[in-house]
Protein backbone atom coordinates (compact mmCIF):
# COMPACT_ATOMS: atom_id res chain seq x y z
CA UNK A 1 0.00 0.00 0.00
CA UNK A 2 1.18 3.68 -0.35
CA UNK A 3 1.08 6.30 3.14
CA UNK A 4 -1.81 8.46 3.63
CA UNK A 5 -1.45 12.08 3.07
CA UNK A 6 0.94 13.75 4.80
CA UNK A 7 3.10 16.79 5.04
CA UNK A 8 6.93 16.31 4.32
CA UNK A 9 9.18 18.64 6.58
CA UNK A 10 13.23 18.62 6.57
CA UNK A 11 14.60 20.76 8.73
CA UNK A 12 18.44 21.64 8.44
CA UNK A 13 18.89 23.25 12.08
CA UNK A 14 17.95 21.01 15.38
CA UNK A 15 15.90 24.05 16.90
CA UNK A 16 13.74 24.54 13.65
CA UNK A 17 12.73 20.63 14.03
CA UNK A 18 11.95 21.33 17.67
CA UNK A 19 10.10 24.26 16.73
CA UNK A 20 7.83 21.38 14.30
CA UNK A 21 7.63 19.20 16.85
CA UNK A 22 6.58 21.69 19.58
CA UNK A 23 4.18 23.16 17.02
CA UNK A 24 2.85 20.36 15.27
CA UNK A 25 2.47 17.71 18.68
CA UNK A 26 1.35 14.69 18.39
CA UNK A 27 0.26 15.08 14.64
CA UNK A 28 4.24 15.00 13.76
CA UNK A 29 6.18 11.66 13.73
CA UNK A 30 10.10 12.03 13.48
CA UNK A 31 11.71 10.23 10.52
CA UNK A 32 15.27 9.21 10.80
CA UNK A 33 15.94 5.60 8.93
CA UNK A 34 12.27 4.73 8.45
CA UNK A 35 12.47 1.51 8.46
CA UNK A 36 10.22 0.70 11.17
CA UNK A 37 7.44 3.96 10.53
CA UNK A 38 7.45 4.04 7.00
CA UNK A 39 6.41 0.42 6.92
CA UNK A 40 3.48 1.58 9.39
CA UNK A 41 2.64 4.62 7.50
CA UNK A 42 2.83 2.31 4.17
CA UNK A 43 0.20 -0.26 6.22
CA UNK A 44 -2.21 3.08 7.08
CA UNK A 45 -1.38 1.61 10.97
CA UNK A 46 -0.21 5.07 11.34
CA UNK A 47 -1.74 7.74 9.99
CA UNK A 48 0.11 11.44 10.08
CA UNK A 49 -0.63 14.92 9.61
CA UNK A 50 3.42 15.88 9.07
CA UNK A 51 6.82 14.13 8.82
CA UNK A 52 9.95 15.53 10.27
CA UNK A 53 12.36 13.90 8.51
CA UNK A 54 15.81 14.87 10.78
CA UNK A 55 18.42 13.27 7.88
CA UNK A 56 19.11 17.19 6.68
CA UNK A 57 20.38 17.72 10.36
CA UNK A 58 23.69 18.75 10.95
CA UNK A 59 26.47 16.03 10.06
CA UNK A 60 27.50 15.88 13.64
CA UNK A 61 24.62 13.60 14.11
CA UNK A 62 26.39 10.84 12.11
CA UNK A 63 29.13 10.19 14.03
CA UNK A 64 29.96 7.33 16.66
CA UNK A 65 31.44 9.88 19.83
CA UNK A 66 33.62 8.81 22.26
CA UNK A 67 34.44 10.29 25.78
CA UNK A 68 36.95 8.52 28.60
CA UNK A 69 34.29 5.88 30.15
CA UNK A 70 31.64 6.66 27.99
CA UNK A 71 29.98 6.29 23.94
CA UNK A 72 27.37 8.39 22.71
CA UNK A 73 25.32 7.07 19.60
CA UNK A 74 23.59 10.08 18.33
CA UNK A 75 20.18 10.24 16.43
CA UNK A 76 21.79 9.08 12.74
CA UNK A 77 24.07 6.97 13.39
CA UNK A 78 23.09 3.58 11.49
CA UNK A 79 23.14 0.43 12.51
CA UNK A 80 25.04 -1.05 9.82
CA UNK A 81 27.71 2.01 10.76
CA UNK A 82 27.85 0.64 14.27
CA UNK A 83 28.12 -3.16 13.30
CA UNK A 84 31.12 -2.22 11.28
CA UNK A 85 32.92 -0.16 14.09
CA UNK A 86 36.20 -1.91 15.33
CA UNK A 87 35.90 0.56 17.82
CA UNK A 88 32.32 -1.07 19.17
CA UNK A 89 33.61 -4.36 18.63
CA UNK A 90 36.57 -3.41 20.91
CA UNK A 91 34.50 -1.79 23.73
CA UNK A 92 30.81 -2.83 23.68
CA UNK A 93 31.15 -6.56 21.80
CA UNK A 94 27.70 -7.50 22.68
CA UNK A 95 26.41 -4.45 20.73
CA UNK A 96 27.68 -5.41 17.48
CA UNK A 97 26.48 -9.39 17.87
CA UNK A 98 23.09 -8.08 18.80
CA UNK A 99 23.64 -5.80 14.96
CA UNK A 100 24.06 -8.60 13.26
CA UNK A 101 20.83 -10.17 14.15
CA UNK A 102 18.69 -6.91 13.49
CA UNK A 103 16.75 -7.59 10.43
CA UNK A 104 19.17 -7.43 7.31
CA UNK A 105 21.52 -5.37 5.54
CA UNK A 106 19.30 -3.52 3.47
CA UNK A 107 17.62 -2.48 6.34
CA UNK A 108 20.22 -1.89 9.07
CA UNK A 109 21.98 0.15 6.25
CA UNK A 110 18.90 2.90 6.59
CA UNK A 111 17.51 1.71 10.21
CA UNK A 112 19.32 3.67 13.03
CA UNK A 113 20.29 3.21 16.96
CA UNK A 114 18.48 5.79 18.32
CA UNK A 115 15.41 4.87 15.66
CA UNK A 116 14.74 1.19 17.00
CA UNK A 117 15.11 2.65 20.64
CA UNK A 118 12.68 5.49 19.87
CA UNK A 119 10.19 2.90 18.38
CA UNK A 120 10.12 0.71 21.25
CA UNK A 121 9.25 -2.57 19.68
CA UNK A 122 9.16 -5.06 22.87
CA UNK A 123 10.72 -7.74 20.76
CA UNK A 124 13.80 -5.86 18.70
CA UNK A 125 17.57 -6.21 19.79
CA UNK A 126 18.77 -3.06 20.47
CA UNK A 127 16.36 -2.06 23.02
CA UNK A 128 17.01 -5.04 24.96
CA UNK A 129 20.96 -5.00 24.86
CA UNK A 130 20.39 -1.34 25.80
CA UNK A 131 18.61 -2.57 29.36
CA UNK A 132 21.48 -4.52 30.24
CA UNK A 133 23.73 -1.31 29.72
CA UNK A 134 24.06 1.56 31.39
CA UNK A 135 22.57 3.36 28.98
CA UNK A 136 20.64 6.75 29.21
CA UNK A 137 18.64 8.47 26.33
CA UNK A 138 18.86 12.41 25.82
CA UNK A 139 15.92 13.54 24.97
CA UNK A 140 15.19 17.18 23.57
CA UNK A 141 12.32 19.64 22.52
CA UNK A 142 11.74 23.17 22.57
CA UNK A 143 11.41 23.17 26.43
CA UNK A 144 14.40 22.27 26.68
CA UNK A 145 16.78 18.50 27.54
CA UNK A 146 16.10 16.15 29.83
CA UNK A 147 18.13 12.70 30.30
CA UNK A 148 15.89 9.37 30.72
CA UNK A 149 17.59 6.21 32.35
CA UNK A 150 17.32 3.33 29.78
CA UNK A 151 15.35 1.47 33.37
CA UNK A 152 12.77 4.57 32.52
CA UNK A 153 12.85 4.45 28.74
CA UNK A 154 10.30 1.73 27.09
CA UNK A 155 7.20 1.85 28.83
CA UNK A 156 4.88 -0.38 26.58
CA UNK A 157 5.00 -1.77 23.07
CA UNK A 158 5.69 1.16 20.91
CA UNK A 159 5.89 3.71 23.81
CA UNK A 160 8.32 5.42 25.28
CA UNK A 161 8.63 8.31 28.41
CA UNK A 162 9.30 10.61 25.14
CA UNK A 163 6.79 13.28 24.56
CA UNK A 164 5.19 13.91 21.35
CA UNK A 165 7.49 17.07 20.96
CA UNK A 166 10.45 15.38 22.12
CA UNK A 167 13.21 13.99 19.64
CA UNK A 168 15.74 11.33 21.05
CA UNK A 169 18.90 13.08 20.34
CA UNK A 170 21.58 10.50 21.13
CA UNK A 171 21.98 7.18 24.03
CA UNK A 172 25.21 7.57 25.88
CA UNK A 173 26.35 3.98 27.30
CA UNK A 174 28.61 4.03 30.36
CA UNK A 175 32.01 1.88 29.02
CA UNK A 176 31.53 -1.75 31.39
CA UNK A 177 34.73 -1.79 33.26
CA UNK A 178 37.37 -4.97 32.96
CA UNK A 179 35.96 -8.08 33.94
CA UNK A 180 32.42 -7.62 32.52
CA UNK A 181 31.37 -10.28 29.67
CA UNK A 182 28.31 -9.97 28.04
CA UNK A 183 26.05 -11.66 25.39
CA UNK A 184 22.65 -12.04 23.05
CA UNK A 185 21.04 -14.47 22.04
CA UNK A 186 18.13 -15.02 19.99
CA UNK A 187 15.78 -17.34 17.89
CA UNK A 188 14.19 -16.61 15.05
CA UNK A 189 12.45 -18.99 12.78
CA UNK A 190 14.19 -17.35 9.28
CA UNK A 191 17.62 -15.43 9.52
CA UNK A 192 16.43 -11.55 10.36
CA UNK A 193 13.09 -12.14 11.21
CA UNK A 194 11.76 -10.28 14.72
CA UNK A 195 12.77 -13.03 17.38
CA UNK A 196 10.48 -15.17 18.98
CA UNK A 197 12.31 -14.11 21.95
CA UNK A 198 15.86 -13.06 22.69
CA UNK A 199 17.49 -13.01 25.70
CA UNK A 200 20.82 -10.28 26.57
CA UNK A 201 22.88 -10.62 29.57
CA UNK A 202 25.97 -8.78 31.19
CA UNK A 203 28.06 -10.29 34.29
CA UNK A 204 30.88 -8.56 35.74
CA UNK A 205 33.06 -10.88 37.72
CA UNK A 206 35.53 -10.83 40.28
CA UNK A 207 39.39 -12.72 39.86
CA UNK A 208 38.26 -15.33 41.53
CA UNK A 209 35.23 -16.07 39.13
CA UNK A 210 32.38 -14.69 41.38
CA UNK A 211 29.59 -12.82 39.73
CA UNK A 212 29.57 -9.40 41.63
CA UNK A 213 27.11 -7.47 38.96
CA UNK A 214 24.62 -9.13 36.52
CA UNK A 215 22.15 -7.83 34.47
CA UNK A 216 19.81 -10.36 32.15
CA UNK A 217 16.43 -8.86 30.23
CA UNK A 218 14.40 -10.56 27.94
CA UNK A 219 12.76 -9.63 24.26
CA UNK A 220 9.46 -10.32 22.79
CA UNK A 221 8.15 -11.98 26.15
CA UNK A 222 6.50 -8.94 27.23
CA UNK A 223 5.42 -5.22 26.63
CA UNK A 224 8.38 -3.87 26.88
CA UNK A 225 12.15 -5.41 27.78
CA UNK A 226 11.90 -7.21 30.54
CA UNK A 227 14.95 -7.35 33.13
CA UNK A 228 15.04 -10.79 34.62
CA UNK A 229 15.60 -9.63 38.29
CA UNK A 230 15.30 -12.96 40.10
CA UNK A 231 17.45 -14.13 37.87
CA UNK A 232 19.79 -11.86 38.22
CA UNK A 233 19.83 -12.10 42.26
CA UNK A 234 20.42 -15.68 41.81
CA UNK A 235 23.35 -16.21 39.59
CA UNK A 236 25.28 -12.46 41.91
CA UNK A 237 27.53 -14.34 44.52
CA UNK A 238 28.09 -17.83 42.55
CA UNK A 239 30.50 -19.04 39.93
CA UNK A 240 29.10 -19.49 36.67
CA UNK A 241 29.00 -23.51 36.52
CA UNK A 242 27.08 -25.61 35.37
CA UNK A 243 24.21 -25.84 38.41
CA UNK A 244 23.96 -22.06 38.35
CA UNK A 245 23.33 -21.58 34.86
CA UNK A 246 20.58 -24.83 34.73
CA UNK A 247 18.98 -23.07 37.72
CA UNK A 248 19.45 -19.68 36.36
CA UNK A 249 17.58 -21.36 33.09
CA UNK A 250 14.60 -22.74 34.76
CA UNK A 251 14.00 -19.53 36.95
CA UNK A 252 13.90 -17.66 33.13
CA UNK A 253 11.40 -19.94 32.18
CA UNK A 254 9.25 -19.44 35.41
CA UNK A 255 9.92 -15.14 35.77
CA UNK A 256 8.12 -14.43 32.22
CA UNK A 257 4.96 -14.74 30.93
CA UNK A 258 4.39 -14.10 27.10
CA UNK A 259 1.28 -13.95 24.86
CA UNK A 260 1.27 -16.68 22.55
CA UNK A 261 0.93 -16.10 18.72
CA UNK A 262 0.57 -18.19 15.35
CA UNK A 263 4.25 -18.08 15.66
CA UNK A 264 4.86 -19.71 18.82
CA UNK A 265 2.58 -20.04 21.85
CA UNK A 266 2.71 -19.14 24.87
CA UNK A 267 4.75 -22.10 26.63
CA UNK A 268 7.16 -22.66 23.60
CA UNK A 269 8.16 -18.73 24.47
CA UNK A 270 9.03 -19.89 28.05
CA UNK A 271 11.15 -22.56 27.33
CA UNK A 272 12.87 -20.81 24.83
CA UNK A 273 13.87 -18.21 27.24
CA UNK A 274 15.26 -20.38 29.63
CA UNK A 275 17.30 -21.61 26.66
CA UNK A 276 18.46 -18.45 25.18
CA UNK A 277 19.04 -17.44 29.38
CA UNK A 278 21.60 -20.94 29.66
CA UNK A 279 22.94 -20.22 26.22
CA UNK A 280 23.80 -16.77 27.20
CA UNK A 281 25.00 -16.96 30.11
CA UNK A 282 27.46 -19.93 29.15
CA UNK A 283 28.69 -17.83 26.32
CA UNK A 284 29.98 -15.56 29.05
CA UNK A 285 31.79 -18.58 31.18
CA UNK A 286 33.40 -18.86 27.81
CA UNK A 287 34.48 -15.15 27.33
CA UNK A 288 35.73 -15.73 31.04
CA UNK A 289 37.92 -18.29 30.33
CA UNK A 290 39.46 -17.20 26.98
CA UNK A 291 40.17 -13.39 28.59
CA UNK A 292 40.81 -15.13 31.63
CA UNK A 293 38.88 -12.72 33.57
CA UNK B 1 -5.66 19.23 3.37
CA UNK B 2 -4.29 19.41 0.06
CA UNK B 3 -1.55 17.61 -2.02
CA UNK B 4 1.68 19.82 -1.22
CA UNK B 5 2.54 21.71 -4.67
CA UNK B 6 6.13 19.37 -4.03
CA UNK B 7 9.62 19.47 -3.87
CA UNK B 8 12.31 19.84 -6.75
CA UNK B 9 14.91 17.11 -6.16
CA UNK B 10 18.05 16.71 -7.90
CA UNK B 11 19.32 13.12 -8.34
CA UNK B 12 21.47 10.84 -10.36
CA UNK B 13 19.88 7.73 -11.64
CA UNK B 14 22.38 5.33 -13.10
CA UNK B 15 24.76 7.85 -14.24
CA UNK B 16 21.81 10.63 -15.09
CA UNK B 17 21.69 13.53 -13.35
CA UNK B 18 17.87 14.45 -13.47
CA UNK B 19 15.70 16.78 -11.95
CA UNK B 20 12.20 16.48 -10.70
CA UNK B 21 9.09 18.14 -8.70
CA UNK B 22 7.82 14.89 -6.12
CA UNK B 23 4.91 15.26 -3.83
CA UNK B 24 5.60 14.69 -0.55
CA UNK B 25 4.53 10.83 0.01
CA UNK B 26 5.64 9.58 -3.08
CA UNK B 27 8.30 6.37 -2.33
CA UNK B 28 12.07 6.15 -4.33
CA UNK B 29 10.25 2.92 -5.70
CA UNK B 30 7.16 4.69 -6.94
CA UNK B 31 9.42 7.35 -8.41
CA UNK B 32 11.81 5.26 -10.22
CA UNK B 33 8.57 3.48 -11.88
CA UNK B 34 5.92 5.36 -12.64
CA UNK B 35 8.50 8.72 -13.10
CA UNK B 36 11.66 7.50 -14.65
CA UNK B 37 9.83 4.38 -15.81
CA UNK B 38 12.17 2.13 -14.80
CA UNK B 39 10.28 -0.62 -13.64
CA UNK B 40 13.04 -3.05 -13.43
CA UNK B 41 12.71 -2.08 -9.54
CA UNK B 42 9.83 -4.29 -9.17
CA UNK B 43 7.33 -3.95 -5.78
CA UNK B 44 6.35 -6.73 -3.68
CA UNK B 45 5.43 -6.00 0.20
CA UNK B 46 5.23 -2.59 -0.03
CA UNK B 47 6.74 -2.75 3.89
CA UNK B 48 10.55 -3.70 3.58
CA UNK B 49 9.99 -7.57 4.09
CA UNK B 50 10.24 -9.13 0.63
CA UNK B 51 13.42 -6.96 -1.02
CA UNK B 52 12.04 -6.80 -4.42
CA UNK B 53 12.55 -2.97 -4.87
CA UNK B 54 16.02 -3.02 -3.06
CA UNK B 55 18.31 -0.76 -5.07
CA UNK B 56 21.46 1.17 -3.98
CA UNK B 57 21.80 4.48 -2.85
CA UNK B 58 25.05 6.09 -2.14
CA UNK B 59 26.43 2.69 -2.07
CA UNK B 60 24.21 0.97 -0.19
CA UNK B 61 21.92 -1.47 -0.70
CA UNK B 62 18.39 -0.22 0.93
CA UNK B 63 14.07 -0.92 0.25
CA UNK B 64 13.34 1.35 -2.43
CA UNK B 65 9.97 1.03 -0.64
CA UNK B 66 11.08 2.44 2.99
CA UNK B 67 12.69 5.53 1.54
CA UNK B 68 10.47 8.88 -0.03
CA UNK B 69 11.90 10.06 -3.20
CA UNK B 70 12.00 13.90 -1.89
CA UNK B 71 14.80 11.75 0.57
CA UNK B 72 16.99 11.15 -2.47
CA UNK B 73 17.63 14.47 -3.46
CA UNK B 74 21.52 15.11 -3.85
CA UNK B 75 21.70 10.86 -3.86
CA UNK B 76 22.98 8.34 -6.36
CA UNK B 77 21.03 5.78 -7.00
CA UNK B 78 21.62 2.45 -8.83
CA UNK B 79 19.10 0.23 -10.43
CA UNK B 80 18.78 -3.20 -12.11
CA UNK B 81 18.74 -1.36 -15.63
CA UNK B 82 22.10 0.15 -14.61
CA UNK B 83 23.92 -3.20 -13.73
CA UNK B 84 24.62 -3.77 -17.75
CA UNK B 85 24.10 -2.23 -21.22
CA UNK B 86 20.89 -2.72 -22.88
CA UNK B 87 20.82 -6.12 -24.52
CA UNK B 88 23.47 -7.50 -22.31
CA UNK B 89 24.50 -9.65 -18.97
CA UNK B 90 26.77 -8.19 -16.64
CA UNK B 91 28.96 -10.53 -14.44
CA UNK B 92 26.27 -11.51 -11.34
CA UNK B 93 23.44 -11.53 -14.33
CA UNK B 94 25.27 -14.18 -15.89
CA UNK B 95 26.30 -16.13 -13.00
CA UNK B 96 22.13 -15.71 -11.84
CA UNK B 97 21.45 -17.43 -15.45
CA UNK B 98 24.20 -20.22 -15.06
CA UNK B 99 22.93 -21.08 -11.72
CA UNK B 100 19.25 -20.89 -12.71
CA UNK B 101 19.03 -18.73 -9.85
CA UNK B 102 15.55 -17.15 -11.40
CA UNK B 103 12.18 -18.73 -12.34
CA UNK B 104 9.59 -16.04 -12.87
CA UNK B 105 11.81 -13.24 -12.15
CA UNK B 106 10.19 -11.48 -10.18
CA UNK B 107 12.11 -11.27 -7.24
CA UNK B 108 15.91 -11.13 -9.19
CA UNK B 109 16.23 -7.32 -9.29
CA UNK B 110 15.78 -6.46 -5.85
CA UNK B 111 18.58 -9.99 -5.44
CA UNK B 112 20.72 -8.38 -8.25
CA UNK B 113 20.88 -5.19 -5.82
CA UNK B 114 21.17 -6.79 -2.86
CA UNK B 115 24.38 -9.03 -3.82
CA UNK B 116 26.33 -6.96 -5.93
CA UNK B 117 26.27 -4.20 -3.03
CA UNK B 118 27.57 -7.13 -0.83
CA UNK B 119 29.97 -8.40 -3.43
CA UNK B 120 31.80 -4.41 -3.35
CA UNK B 121 32.15 -4.96 0.17
CA UNK B 122 34.35 -7.94 -0.48
CA UNK B 123 34.42 -11.96 -1.44
CA UNK B 124 31.62 -14.28 0.13
CA UNK B 125 33.31 -17.17 0.96
CA UNK B 126 30.97 -19.97 1.70
CA UNK B 127 27.39 -21.31 1.52
CA UNK B 128 26.24 -19.84 5.21
CA UNK B 129 27.68 -16.57 4.17
CA UNK B 130 26.10 -16.29 0.83
CA UNK B 131 23.08 -16.87 2.84
CA UNK B 132 23.76 -14.56 5.23
CA UNK B 133 23.65 -12.14 1.75
CA UNK B 134 20.55 -13.53 0.47
CA UNK B 135 18.40 -13.59 3.74
CA UNK B 136 16.90 -9.87 2.92
CA UNK B 137 15.51 -10.59 -0.13
CA UNK B 138 12.54 -13.55 -0.99
CA UNK B 139 12.30 -16.00 -3.23
CA UNK B 140 9.34 -18.44 -4.23
CA UNK B 141 10.40 -19.97 -7.02
CA UNK B 142 13.78 -21.39 -6.48
CA UNK B 143 13.99 -22.43 -2.92
CA UNK B 144 17.48 -20.70 -2.92
CA UNK B 145 20.23 -23.48 -3.77
CA UNK B 146 20.45 -21.87 -7.15
CA UNK B 147 20.65 -18.33 -5.78
CA UNK B 148 23.21 -19.67 -3.11
CA UNK B 149 25.69 -21.05 -6.00
CA UNK B 150 24.90 -18.16 -8.39
CA UNK B 151 26.39 -15.41 -5.53
CA UNK B 152 29.23 -17.60 -5.06
CA UNK B 153 30.25 -17.83 -8.88
CA UNK B 154 29.98 -13.82 -8.91
CA UNK B 155 32.37 -13.56 -5.94
CA UNK B 156 34.59 -15.81 -7.53
CA UNK B 157 34.57 -13.50 -10.60
CA UNK B 158 34.95 -10.78 -9.01
CA UNK B 159 37.58 -11.60 -6.47
CA UNK B 160 40.20 -12.67 -9.97
CA UNK B 161 40.37 -16.06 -8.73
Amino acid sequence: MKPGRFTYHAPRELDEALAMLHEYGDEAKVLAGGQSLMPMLNFRLARIDHLVDINRLPADLTEIRWAADTVAIPALVRQRHVERSPEIAAALPVLTAALHQVAHPQIRNRGTVCGSLAHADPAAELPTVMSVLDAACTVVSARGTRTIDVADFFQFHLTTAMEPDELLLRVRITLPPPGTHAAFHEFATRRGDFALAGVAALCHTDPAGVVRDCRIAAAGVSSTPQRLTGVEDHVIGNTLDDTVIAEAGALARAAVDPTGDIHAGAAYRQRLTGALVRRALTDIRTQQEVTGD
Amino acid sequence: MTEATGHLISVTVNGATQQHVVDDRTTLADFLRERLRLTGTHLGCEHGVCGACTVIVDGAAVRSCLMLAVQSDGATVETVEGLAPEGELGPLQQAFKDNHALQCGFCTPGFLMSVTAALREGPVHGQDHARDVLSGNICRCTGYSGLVQAVLDASKETDGD
